[in-house]
């Protein structure tokens, strides 16, 4: 069970807008390190954890992953704010565009829509837990 | 700062934001630590001033929470009203 709060866990005000930017910083939601994937490792993972220390790390950071995904939504959605058909264009973000307008849609810097692919739950802590070192790895 | 005796807004957000970061990376520390009494002194300090934070923010600018939902005692429900926080004017 979640409850939400209707705050960013970090303020997002962005003043100018760039297509271009926002391209590259939609990976960080949809891509293979990303936001998303970080949250449902941690809370798919959990479940097969068999030590409470653990459990409660994958159960917290998971949350806070989704709060971080939030954080990524409303970096791109701000960048792509009020876009001239003309800088839709010259940004490269008409490829995205025709397809979900300005629309938060999860994809990776290439356009591959998000996978689960991209993460792994064994049901072996010890596998589990070097997945997540070099998932989080990736990162840094 | 204060405005007609409120405290501003945007300050006491900010302070929201500082003592729920606090709160959630101590709580974190907390997981593979639960024995360290420091540590859960801070928590429970950085949790009791969250709390009063949030009921005051509600009181006076509208719910960020569910549980806070009832502090600004209207007769409608504010949790629509107020902007989402990826939105103009939000948090």
């Amino acid at each position: 069970m979640w409850n939400y709060e209707k705050r960013l866990e970090f303020p997002v005000k962005i003043s100018e807008t760039n297509a271009q930017l926002a391209q590259a910083i939609a990976t960080q939601y949809g891509g293979p390190d990303g936001e998303s994937g970080a949250a449902m490792r941690y809370l798919s993972q959990r479940f097969a954890m068999p030590y409470k220390e653990a459990i409660a790390v994958l159960n917290d950071v998971g949350t806070e992953e989704l709060g971080h995904a939030e954080i990524v939504c409303s970096i791109v959605r701000q960048l792509t704010r009020d876009l001239s058909v003309a800088e839709i264009k010259e940004s490269g973000f008409d490829k995205y565009y025709v397809d979900h307008t300005t629309g938060i849609y999860p994809i990776n810097a290439s356009g591959v829509p998000f996978d689960a692919m991209t993460f792994q739950s064994t049901g072996d802590p010890l596998t589990d837990l070097h997945e997540d070192l070099a998932a989080d790895g990736a990162t840094l | 700062m204060s405005v007609n005796g409120h405290p501003c807004k945007k300050d006491l957000l900010t302070q929201i934001n500082a003592v729920s970061f606090a709160v959630i990376d101590s709580g974190m520390y907390l997981d593979t630590h639960p024995c360290d009494l420091n540590a859960l002194n801070y928590f429970y300090e950085m949790n009791k001033q969250r709390g009063q934070m949030l009921r005051e923010y509600a009181s006076y600018y509208g719910p960020l929470t569910l549980d806070t939902a009832t502090g600004s005692c209207s007769d409608r429900w504010n949790w629509i009203n107020e902007p989402w926080p990826w939105q103009e004017g939000g948090c």
